[in-house]
Order: C-alpha cells, then structure tokens, then sequence
C-alpha cells in the first residue's frame, strides 16, 4: 500500500521524535541516516507503488539493529504511514526493534541478525543478473557485522563473480572490538571490489560515491562516522 | 543403477531446459554431477554463503536448489537455513545427500542423522526422504514446480524396487496386530524383519508434513494402536508428530533409528553402523517381536 504524503529530509527529526519521544539527538546520532537518505531521496529506482516491480533496485538493510533511520526514511518517502511510527515495537505494530519484510511495506528483508544480508545481496544481484534485469543491489552493513565470517565467504563470491550492479555500503563507526587495520575498504579491495571511503555525513560525498561507474566488478562505500560526531 | 544423486542431478538439468527459474548454488560438492550452466553456480567451499546466496535468488524471482553434503548444507548453515529461508519467508529447494552415514570412513564429520529433527524446529518446511532412486524423479519436478520449502534427503541407501511417489503413507502390507512405519530406504529391512509378523506396514517417502491420518486410519484398522516407527536419521525424530496422531487413542510407541545417547566413534561400513544401531534385520526384527511377537516376549 503506497502513501500519499511525502516529505523531505527536514521533517526527519519530527518522524523520528514519533518513535523516540524528546530525546533531542537522536536522531542525528543515528549512523546511518544520511547514506539512507541520499539512498531513497537521490539514487535508487524505487518508489512505494512498485514494491514487487522485478526492476525495481533493491536495498537490503542487513544492519537491521537500530532501525528508526529506515523508518523515518520509508515514512518520508510514502511507504509507511508516519502514524505507524507511533506503534513502534507495540505488540501489534508492524515497526519491530529488527525490520520484517512480511509486516513492512517496501523493506526487502527481515534482518538483526548479523552477517545474513551481504550473502542474500550477492544471491539477489546474481539472480537479478541470470534474468537479465538491470536492477541494481545495494546492501548496507555495519563494520562490526563485517566480524562475521559469512560476509567474507560474500566478499570474495561477489569480487569473483564480477556483480557489477552490486553495492555494498559500510556505514563505519569503528565499532568492531578488533578493527580493519588499513581500512575497511582493503578487505574488499584483495578481492577484486572497487572502493571509496567517504564522509558518512556529507552527502555530496555520498551520493558521488554510489553513483560512480563501476564496470566488471562489484563497489563498496565505506561511510565513515566518526565517535560523538553529530549533525 | 543409477544413484539417487544422479537422478537428481538429470532431473534438475532436464527441467532447467525449459524452466527458465530454476538455478543451481553448489559448494564443490557434485560440481562435477552438474554439466556448465550460467545457472550452475559453484560458490566455493562456503556453505553460509551458498545457503545465503540460494535466498538472494529466490528474492530475484528464480526457484533456487541448494545442494551439498548433509552436515554442510544443513548444521553448518542452520542459521542462514532458519533465517534465510524461513524468517524471509522464501521457496526453495534444499537436497542433501549422505544420508545419516552413507561413507562411514569419513567418521562423525560426514554424518548428520540429525539433519530431519533440526527441521523440525523449523515451520513449513516439507521433508522428503525417497528410498529408491526412480522416487526421486517426481520428487525432484513436484519440488522444483512449487513455491514453497523443501528438504529432499538423498542416500546411497535404497530398497530394491521403488514405489509410486504419494504425498502421504503408503500401505505396503496390511496386518492386525500394529503399524510399522519404514521411512524411505528402511523399507526392505522392516519388510525382511516383519517377514512372520501380523502387522500393517506403511511406506513413508513424505515424512514432513506428518500423514497423522494415515496413521491413525491404518492404527484404527488394527487390533492394537501399538506403533514401531523406523527411520534412517536420529531415533525418535517422527515420535512427536506420531504421538499427536494419536493423542486421543491409549497407544503405545517406540521408535527405532540413528540412537541418540553416543557418538559412534567407529568406521567400517553402512552395514556395520545399521547393525550398531539395531537398525539391520536382526535388530529391527528383535523390536518387532518384542512389541507385536508372542504374547510372552510381549508381556
């Protein structure tokens, strides 16, 4: 079910404060709000009619913990009445602490566990590309989630199989306990992956990022945030 | 004759020809069964990722065939298996073979009798168990013409002539004292040990759902609700589901397969790990007699 009513990234704070009450920042702490938002507003090829269109983009949250970002996001772009945020995590609300794409309009998969998205995307845009579809794949991860080990079984898959239309967005607060020595983007990068690290805040440099050319071979945005940046 | 593994390879190659949805996601193992096809896809020794891999297909629109070894494709992934499938609510068609211990050389790592009762900690999974590899045919086109999720167990194990593939228990003999229920490749030794036993013997190649029907018409047609339940994987798998069955009716129940209580740290061959079990004619035969023989053995 598509909504009318659409906003623009102004109206974020209010969406959010429906979910998280007063608490004034967070939602400009939340990391992952403007790769969300250059997302949805500049670069894919979605729109709230067109949820089951086979050619439509495709964005997979796998980073489903912490999910009020997406939501605010799906309800500024028509996907979700922002009345529904205000049940969020009731009982009967669709809206749960993890994203569940059988109860939310628009949300590709039900994710919170770790390191299930980014072997789901790589099946997607295999899938998209064996029926000659165009559609692109992007999936976002964390680079806490990149602890997992079946995101590098993805990583090295995706390099070798060349998915082109695939992207893969690392919203980087350097929250792994053992961390990436040399850059996130250099796990990628040994595997045939174009990348670009960017400010995970600007969304100029965002948008640059996700829209750049990348033949033969998958692309990996490492969007950094920096601990206690705000907005 | 040609292995259950092989018809599944020739049946999934010959409806690919024409179904232009169904693709392949391999870890090594039968990469040489499957001739090259763009929707072949051997993603390396990486079974999360392949389980993963199968989903994003699904998600694509494709019906996708997850295949390897049963431990690999199974326990290793059993999250992805849960999450990517089942939470996702996606089709697909996962096909395993090993069986319980079909290569026993390779010892415990080989091995998954527990591949069906993790299953059924799963919803919506259908589970089936062929025991002759001209059941696996049907099995395979119903499977890869639905939408839905399956689990198609393959073994090296089979009975000597097949039977008509049938969603719920056959009734190969019929008899008044019980119910034996032989699951897949079981068949012909439930057949052999209940050679001079007045029981009814059903035939299961489906085994989730559960035929509670058939098993309840079958035990109503019997003197005594007393059914023995054979199965090639983990003893007891099917008791819940059975027990269910008959929860309105005075019954007794035992269940006979892979036991439960020790890891065999043993080799040698099949046979040898059947009779370990008590899951060879002898053994089978001696429960039988126990529960359906002579009133004094019985008592």
């Amino acid at each position: 079910m598509a909504v009318k009513e659409k906003s623009g990234f102004a109206e974020i704070p209010a969406l959010f404060r429906r979910m998280t009450g007063d608490e004034k920042h967070e939602w400009a702490a939340a990391s992952t709000l403007d790769v969300l938002w250059v997302l949805y507003d500049r670069v894919l090829d979605v729109s709230p009619d067109r949820v089951d269109d086979p050619d439509r983009d495709r964005f997979l949250l796998s980073k489903g913990h912490g999910p009020m970002a997406y939501y605010a996001v799906l309800a500024a772009k028509g996907y979700l009445e922002p009345s529904t945020l205000d049940t969020w995590t009731a009982w009967d609300s669709p809206l749960g602490q993890h994203p569940d794409r059988v109860l939310v309009n628009g949300v590709e998969i039900s994710s919170g566990s770790l390191g299930h998205g980014l072997p789901i995307a790589v099946g997607t845009a295999l899938g998209l590309r064996l029926q000659g579809r165009t559609a692109r794949t992007f999936v976002l991860v964390g680079d806490a989630e990149l602890d997992e080990g079946s995101n590098h079984e993805a990583i090295a898959l995706a390099g070798r199989l060349g998915l082109d239309r695939l992207v893969t967005v690392v919203v980087d607060n350097a929250s792994g306990t053992h961390g990436w020595p040399g850059g996130v983007a250099k796990r990628f990068e040994v595997e045939g992956w174009q990348s670009s690290t960017v400010d995970g805040r600007d969304q100029e440099a965002l948008h640059a990022a996700f829209t750049q050319e990348h033949p033969g071979r998958p692309l990996v945005v490492v969007a950094e945030i920096r601990e206690g940046e705000q907005r | 004759m040609t292995s259950m593994r092989q018809v599944f390879v020739d049946t999934v190659e010959d409806v690919m020809r024409h179904d232009p949805r169904v693709a392949v996601v391999l870890a090594e193992i039968s990469r040489d069964a499957f001739a090259p096809h763009e929707r072949v896809i051997n993603v390396g020794i990486r079974e999360q990722a392949m389980v993963g891999v199968g989903a994003g297909l699904a998600l694509s629109g494709l019906r996708p065939v997850v295949h390897t070894y049963a431990p690999f494709l199974v326990e290793r992934p059993f999250e992805q298996v849960k999450l990517d499938f089942g939470h996702q609510d996606l089709g697909g068609v996962l096909v395993s073979i090993g069986g319980s211990y079909d290569d026993p050389v390779w010892g415990r790592t080989h091995q998954a009798p527990g591949d069906v009762a993790l299953f059924d900690t799963l919803p919506g999974w259908t589970v089936r168990v062929p025991g002759h590899p001209e059941e696996v045919a049907p099995i395979v086109r119903d499977a890869l013409a639905r939408e839905d999720r399956l689990y198609i167990r393959l073994s090296l194990r089979q009975n000597a002539a097949p039977h008509p593939v049938v969603e719920g228990f056959t009734e190969v003999r019929r008899g008044a004292r019980g119910v034996v229920v032989a699951v897949g490749p079981m068949l012909d030794t439930v057949l052999e040990a209940t050679g001079d036993a007045d029981v009814t013997v059903l035939y299961a190649t489906t085994v989730r759902p559960f035929d509670a029907a058939g098993l309840r018409a079958a035990v109503d047609r019997a003197d005594r609700a007393d059914v023995l339940l054979v199965e090639p994987y983990l003893e007891g798998t099917s008791a819940h589901p059975a027990a269910e069955a008959l929860a309105d009716v005075p019954h007794r129940l035992r269940s006979l397969g892979v036991r439960r209580d020790a890891e065999l740290r043993a080799y040698g061959t099949a046979e040898d790990h059947d009779s370990a079990h008590d899951l060879d004619v002898l053994g089978v035969a001696a429960a039988v007699r126990r529960m359906f023989g002579h009133p004094v053995a019985a008592a």
